[in-house]
């Protein structure tokens, strides 16, 4: 995957609660595969009216915005479906980078495995995001993964957590299935343990 | 260690191979279910030139793009056919069971593992999918991955994870007429809310529980993703054994007996810790719907749609006419009164036996008003409702009878909801445009969306029973 070191971009506030999967990604576009360009599914029935039109007012289809890297959500953003499309589509269209208040679970852990940043703040200082960009238009933020802040447009700057594997691999691009293959000793002996102890778990039928 | 632990620590602790420095731990998989979504992980997989390490634990299924009215071809629309012949040569290609378009066994893959006796308590089950949590009510640890994490686990039968923090929801007391086991999971995520619990893996304890069927706990711990639970835990009881016992995969002879044995060790100790405790006095719960584009959305069929007015937040109120907007509905109308167009009985959530029953015995001698369509969760289900008569009491009542699959619970093998009507649906998500562009869902129970489908309206089931 792609690294993940330092962002300097455009931002857009996306400010509504629980934006699950089905709305980053509606299930029809699921059929594509990764070499399609997933960014033009991106929020497609969110940012469009019934008759296909864009709506003016969505964040992402205003001329500054349109190459925002960084994307200020709320709450539960990614709940719902596993599909991790839905990550695909934010990537493709060029954001690297959602902060919000708080993540679906697996969204999070899928969004680490394709170079998209996921950051968490708290509800007030994400408010407090989008009243800057609110003021300042295109404003640009700053994000550090090495550091673990997020630099405002307002001078402010905020820390954020992230498990030190997962920034890990974003930050080297890291694919884990290697690392992991790199424990086979591990692996079997763990196996060969279970089949003494249950028989019936490593088997079917 | 030695003091009282979880019954999620049990399980999680028999398959940890190793505890890396920063808390993540390397675990050992003994069940991985695929569907037609899988395809990228494959992808991802051939572009490395990498083989699936345990074909052996990996069962493929159709589900997600198989036509319900024309099931033999798989579906008619080529390109929803081609994403069910990628998932039949993958499968081919690396060796793995498929139940494949026309299998006896082929069904929702939610509905298919338990089914079989692929799920067995103890064991620890992913799928990419968000519902994986479903096979937890066996008590196994089943949780929903994606795409990257099911290319890892096809290459590894390994994954790394977090261990997440663990919530117990005791739900005690008698359930009412008319109340079922899908009204007390979306009464629950209405009081703990769509995120209520992010980060946890939820146990659900308490009589009600008990009480419950064991297919009924699956409609339970299937919707334990729509509170934002990782995966939903039910301790395996006796009726739990008497569901698995002589199902095709469960363990046969002296081994079910020493499978038995181990199994009936599986149970939080008195005295374990929770991170969080979630306590619902079962005689709260009424026949619920939901009416908003949230799960968390729901209340009571006697309730009125909320009031913009009455949302202090601005924000919040925004978010509501919004909802309200998208829904079509009126502040402050009576839910009894809403009008719907088609009615879905099916999915994951509520298409075993049990559910189709329950809707049957609303349906039975009245008549459907609008589009209803009845999906068995799988084709043994299927067989042993025309079995029972269940077919003929749904066609005699104007409901179509349809082949096994997802169906209208996602819309991709074309069963969907036309923009702007109204669904009774039982399956799980009630999200912006899930069931179509545009369509507005309410979810409910199997005998609610019966009800509804006879009616042509939201309907209070216990009343159109007592005759009201
Ligand atoms: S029935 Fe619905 S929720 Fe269940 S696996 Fe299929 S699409 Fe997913």
């Amino acid at each position: 995957m792609e690294p993940f070191r330092k962002l300097d971009t455009v931002a857009a506030a996306l400010a509504v609660e629980n934006i699950d999967t089905d709305q980053i990604i509606p299930a029809r576009f699921m059929r594509a595969p990764r070499s399609t360009d997933h960014g033009q599914f991106l929020f497609h029935d969110m940012r469009r009216r019934p008759d296909g039109t864009e709506r003016e007012d969505f964040p992402l289809n205003q001329h500054e915005l349109a190459r925002a890297g960084v994307l200020v959500a709320d709450t539960n953003f990614g709940c719902g479906s596993s599909r991790e499309a839905a990550v695909y589509a934010l990537f493709d269209a060029g954001i690297r980078c959602v902060i919000a208040p708080s993540f679906g679970d697996i969204f999070y852990s899928n969004a680490t495995k394709n170079g998209l940043l996921p950051v968490v703040l708290d509800r007030e200082t994400v408010q407090s995001i989008w009243r800057t960009l609110e003021v300042a238009n295109s404003a640009r933020v700053e994000v550090d993964l090495e550091a673990q802040t997020v630099h405002l447009p307002d001078g402010t700057t905020h820390r954020f957590e992230i498990d030190p594997f997962k920034k890990r691999c974003l930050l080297e691009g890291l694919d884990d299935i290697d690392l992991t293959l790199g424990h086979s000793d591990e692996i079997v002996a763990h196996e060969r343990a279970a089949a003494d102890a249950t028989p019936w778990a490593g088997t079917i039928g | 260690m030695g003091g009282p632990t979880t019954l999620f620590e049990k399980v999680w602790t028999r398959h940890a191979i190793l505890d890396r420095e920063d808390g993540t731990t390397l675990l050992s998989i003994d069940r991985h279910l695929c569907h037609e979504g899988s395809f990228h992980a494959f992808d991802k997989l051939k572009a490395q030139n990498r083989v699936v390490r345990r074909p052996d634990l990996t069962v493929a299924i159709a589900d997600h793009y198989v036509s319900t009215d024309a099931p033999a071809s798989g579906n008619p629309d080529p390109s929803r056919r081609e994403v069910i012949e990628r998932l039949t040569a993958n499968a081919g290609a690396m060796g793995v069971r498929l139940y494949g378009v026309g299998a006896p066994e082929q069904g929702i893959v939610h509905v298919v593992g338990p089914e079989q006796g692929i799920t067995l308590p103890g064991l620890l089950l992913v799928c990419g999918d968000s519902h994986t949590a479903t096979h937890g009510a066996l008590g196994c640890l089943a949780f929903g991955i994606g795409a990257s994490e099911v290319a890892h686990v096809l290459a590894t039968q390994t994954l790394w994870q977090k261990k997440p923090k663990t919530m117990r929801v005791s739900i005690d007391g008698p359930l009412g007429p008319g109340v079922s086991p899908k009204d007390v999971i979306l009464h629950l995520i209405s009081v703990i809310g769509a995120n209520g619990a992010t980060g946890h893996m939820i146990e659900y304890a308490g009589s009600t529980i008990r009480a419950m069927s064991v297919e009924g706990r699956m409609t339970v711990c299937n919707m334990s993703i729509e509170a934002g639970g990782r995966a939903g835990l039910i301790a395996p009881d006796e009726k739990t054994f008497a569901y698995l016992e002589d199902r095709r995969y469960a363990p046969k002879g002296a081994e079910w007996d020493r499978a038995l044995a181990d199994w009936r060790s599986l149970e939080s100790d008195p005295g374990a810790r929770f991170d969080k405790e979630v306590s619902i006095d079962a005689r709260d719960i009424a026949p619920s719907v939901t009416w908003g584009t949230s799960p968390e959305e729901a209340m009571a069929i006697t309730g009125r749609v909320p009031d913009p007015e009455g949302e202090a937040d601005p924000a919040r109120r925004a978010a509501l006419e919004n909802t309200l907007a998208y829904m079509g509905l009126a502040p402050g109308s009576a839910l009894t009164e809403v009008p719907v167009d088609r009615v879905f009985i099916g999915s994951c959530t509520n298409a075993r036996i049990e559910d189709l029953r329950a809707a049957a015995a609303v349906a039975k001698g009245r008549s459907a008003k609008v589009t209803a369509i009845v999906v068995p969760g799988s084709t043994p289900i299927k067989l042993q409702a025309e079995a029972e008569g269940l077919d003929r009491v749904f066609i005699e009542a104007g409901f179509e009878w349809r082949a096994t699959g997802c169906s209208m619970c996602v819309g991709m093998n074309g069963d969907l909801t036309p923009a702007g009507e109204r669904c009774a649906s039982t399956s799980n998500r009630n999200f912006k445009g899930r069931q179509g562009p545009g369509s507005r869902t309410h979810l409910m129970s199997p005998a609610m969306a019966a009800a509804a489908a006879v009616t042509g309206r939201l309907t209070d089931v216990r009343a159109l029973m007592a005759g009201a």
